[in-house]
């Protein structure tokens, strides 16, 4: 029995440790690693620490479509143009300037000099080419990006300098420097790629404010400042650390403590408590997405134009921005933001009157009302922070005016997959824009080609449809808006969906963090940010 | 004894090849297709078909199957279909941390459950007996989930003495050699650090031990009470042996084997418990990883996981086979 006593005596020491390690302890928010043996450099900026919910799968943005993966690489890669601080206007990145020629198949962009990956290599026109012949040359899910923005438009891409690239498109692609402002179109160090082969993914090479440091998967991602950056005074920050916490009450804990200084993904009802802390503040990410009900257009009653208005007309938005978004989104009436350009303020959104959807059903022949499914997201999405409660509000909507709605959830796989198959009768989903442009909205999510794809309602009108493709083969941006303004109406007086919400997803950070902007992408720049003194 | 483990050891292996069998085509039975879960909401028909292609999912399941049976004959556990990277080569830092919290929380089970069941049986019937019992059925019934964020909100946000969350304080990051964090510090002599991975511990692995320390100690309770009914006991009592050494030696020996049982039963078990935990004090374990894959239908981090996790379930029932004969010199293995 003499080694149970070695145990207990061993517990006994731990415990005794803890107690002393308890006593000295200074809180968490410690926020220069002085002592750590930090990389050399300026010790002034500090580390910031990012909670998040989950982890990157890749550290190249061009084999992933997650976005967790772009709020880290969005520090690391610089993209040839770049969105605005928040919004999604076009401003010079690696590209200084450009020139589209008379018939818009031709794009003449002019590098930015001096600018050098982290591994010491030139950014040039060659690079540039590299990394597009890379794209290109890949297989189809490997970029998927890559395909699904620029699939064969690009017919060539040339290095006319060494700081002049020139791209020869096949055809008008109207979003293209939308395109090129997007995530996963970060340009990398040729070399770099060669080097690590396979093995790029987690040894990202690019030209941004942070160099990669290291990656412990599941857990965090270290970033470090990339010295030679080419913007003067930037980053500000030392260090930044994206570290994993998945429980979302779990990563507010961690602000609370300063183990972390900035999280997103809070939730709608935490607010209040938030702002009201005054260690703690909070941020909105300006709306780029749209939370609807799909109404699926090819099932039962649902076929129906008057049964989709009448169910429009059921439905109390306001309500559900109270009840579950803290009063932080937008009522919708059109499958896109308003800050998405071709915004048609024009339309009249369906108003809640129940009334009114009686009337419609009733003209419809049910006056009875009908029953049907309702399927609730089992995931949250900044769009949609809890799928079921939402369900049951409108649940009850409906109810009001005869319909009875029976609520079905699936695990996230299956539920997107059996929605995009048609199975729902009606279903709870969203979207957030990749690029800000209106075709990312309306023509991916409304337009017949992509029923089985995107298209969940299974929406089909020729009309809308021919709207759609000559927005895509103009870069006349009035005439663009012009198209999307009418494609709009109609697909108003259609009613596809139950356009609900535009939301502003909340993050919180430390009251001494200043600089932060949130971007509607989802992928924040963290270079200007800094710890007030 | 030696043959015995043996012999032992080798029944594993029809064991284990069963088992990869069945998870094998349970995860297959799962709706869900894992091109449909990378693609997310941005699948298309043709991305579906292409990328279960590029996987290799579009192959017969027993091509599939022998495939993945071959690479584990050679220690190829396959390559994730999310991260790319070989398996054999991820899967250790998640199990390390895995058994770092496990032995730590085993360790405050056994040491708190052990001593609590023996004292409650000793004073059978007294405010200590029933107090223990009374918090051994709360133990049992308590949600981890909640207790662990009840944990954080009393002993970080209130109290501010321990954290939340993680292995380590991220802003001074500990050089993994071993990966088991406790001992990579003390080989560093970094105590700073080794104090912090302390305090990181003792959250989740209180979590983590309240249900096994809870039951251990019913356990002990009552195999205590029903030695300490027995003759040899008494007569023990009645040579004049003072309590203190009649129930720590003659007893406990005595009412160790079914503790024994429980805590194998209970170290196995610690690792459904280890999923719960580790997400809400994001541990980076071998837990949360497998719940990952779930999520992501990446079968073969699924299949490869629960192999290793049933490889250690067995390889401690065999311990504690091995243990019983050591014990109780009456367990005779031919």
């Amino acid at each position: 029995m003499k080694r149970r006593f070695g145990l207990m005596f061993f517990a006994f020491i731990l415990i005794l440790s803890l107690g002393l390690a308890g006593c000295n302890n200074e809180s968490g928010g410690k926020k220069t690693g002085g002592e750590s043996g930090s990389d050399g450099g300026s010790s002034s900026g500090g580390t910031l620490v990012f909670g998040r919910g989950g982890d990157s799968t890749s550290l190249d943005p061009a084999v992933t479509t997650e976005g967790e993966a772009f709020k880290v690489t969005k520090n690391i890669y610089e993209t040839l143009i770049e969105f605005g601080e928040q919004d999604t206007e076009i401003h010079p990145g690696l590209a200084e300037s450009w020139e589209e020629s008379e018939d818009g198949l031709k794009h003449t962009l002019k590098l930015r000099k001096g600018v050098k990956f982290h591994d010491g290599t030139d950014f040039n026109a060659e690079a540039v080419v590299f990394n597009f012949e890379r794209w290109k040359a890949g297989n189809k899910e490997q970029f998927y990006y890559y395909n699904s923005q620029f699939g064969d438009v690009i017919k060539e891409v040339k290095a006319v300098d060494e700081h002049t690239v020139e791209f020869t498109l096949n055809r008008i692609l109207a979003p293209f420097y939308k395109n090129l402002a997007m995530s996963p179109f970060g340009i990398a160090s040729p070399a770099a790629i060669e080097k690590h082969g396979d093995k790029f993914i987690e040894n990202p090479v690019g030209t941004g404010p942070f160099k990669f440091k290291e990656w412990k998967r599941n857990d965090r991602v270290t970033l470090v400042k990339n010295e030679d950056y080419w913007e003067e005074g930037l980053p500000k920050l030392d260090e930044v650390i994206f570290r994993v916490i998945p429980e979302n009450s779990a990563r507010l804990n961690a602000l609370n403590t300063g183990e972390v200084d900035i999280i997103d993904g809070v939730n709608f009802s935490d607010v209040e408590a938030i702002e009201g802390n005054a260690d703690l503040q909070t941020f909105y990410r300006p709306s780029l997405n749209v939370a609807y009900l799909g109404l699926n257009n090819e099932r039962g009653p649902m076929k129906d134009k008057k049964v989709r208005q009448a169910l429009n007309y059921a439905v109390n938005k306001q309500a559900l921005i109270d009840a579950f978004y803290a009063g932080a989104a937008e009522p919708a009436k059109n499958p896109m933001p308003k800050s998405v350009a071709g915004y048609n303020d024009e339309v009249e959104g369906y108003e809640y009157n129940p009334e009114k959807a009686k009337e419609l059903l009733k003209e419809a022949g049910f006056e009875e009302g009908f029953e049907m499914e309702l399927w609730a997201m089992p995931v949250a999405r900044p769009y949609m922070p809890d799928g079921k409660k939402v369900a049951e509000a409108l649940q009850k909507d409906f109810a009001e005016v005869g319909v009875k709605a029976k609520i079905v959830s699936y695990e996230w796989a299956t539920y997107l997959e059996k929605a995009r198959m048609g199975e729902a009768d009606t279903f709870l989903l969203g979207w957030t824009g990749d690029n800000g442009d209106a075709d990312n909205f309306l023509y991916v999510l409304l337009d017949q080609d992509n029923i089985d794809s995107n298209n969940y309602a299974r929406y089909a009108n020729q009309e809308v449809h021919d709207l759609f493709i000559k927005a895509q083969s103009t870069n006349d941006q009035a005439e663009r808006e012009k198209l999307y303004k009418e494609a709009q109406l109609l697909i108003k007086e259609d009613a596809p969906w139950i356009p609900l919400v535009h939301s502003e997803p909340a993050l919180a950070g430390r009251a001494d963090v200043t600089g932060f902007k949130a971007h509607p992408t989802g992928s924040d720049l963290l270079a200007t940010v800094e710890f007030k003194k | 004894m030696f043959a015995y483990s043996v012999r032992r050891i080798f029944s594993l292996i029809p064991v284990l090849l069963g088992l990869s069998l069945i998870v094998f085509f349970m995860i297959r039975a799962i709706p869900g297709d894992p091109a449909q879960v990378i693609l997310g909401q941005l699948a298309t028909k043709d991305a579906i078909a292409d990328l279960t292609r590029e996987l290799g999912l579009d192959q017969p399941w027993y091509v599939q199957y022998f495939t993945y049976l071959g690479g584990l004959l050679t220690g190829d556990l396959g390559e994730s279909l999310r991260t790319k990277s070989a398996i054999s080569s991820e899967i250790w830092p998640y199990l390390a941390a895995t058994m770092e919290l496990s032995f730590v929380a085993m360790l405050i089970a056994i040491v708190i459950g052990v001593n609590a069941g023996i004292v409650s049986a000793w004073f059978q019937n007294s405010w200590f007996d029933y107090g223990a019992m009374v918090f051994a059925l709360i133990g049992v019934s308590m949600p981890i989930f909640w207790l662990g964020l009840m944990e954080q909100w009393l002993f970080a946000i209130n109290l501010d003495i321990l954290p939340t969350s993680g292995r380590e304080e991220v802003r001074n990051p500990v050089d993994a050699i071993t990966n088991f964090y406790i001992i990579d510090t003390l080989i560093q002599g970094r105590t700073d650090q080794f104090v912090e991975v302390l305090k990181h511990l003792v959250l989740p692995a209180m979590a983590l031990a309240t249900i096994p320390m809870a039951i251990i100690a019913r356990i002990t309770r009552s195999t205590m009470l029903e030695v300490m009914r027995s003759d040899f006991i008494r007569t023990a009592r009645a040579k004049g042996l003072s309590m203190f050494w009649v129930v720590y030696k003659h007893s406990l020996k005595n009412a160790i084997i079914p503790v024994l049982t429980i805590i194998g039963l209970q170290t196995g078990l610690l690792l459904g418990g280890a999923i719960l935990t580790e997400t809400i004090f994001s541990w980076p374990g071998i837990g949360r990883y497998i719940y990952e894959a779930i999520n992501y239908r990446d079968y073969p981090v699924i299949q490869s996981g629960i192999l290793i996790i049933a490889l250690i379930f067995v390889l401690i029932n065999l311990v504690v086979d091995l243990l019983y004969a050591a014990i109780d010199p009456r367990i005779k293995y031919r």
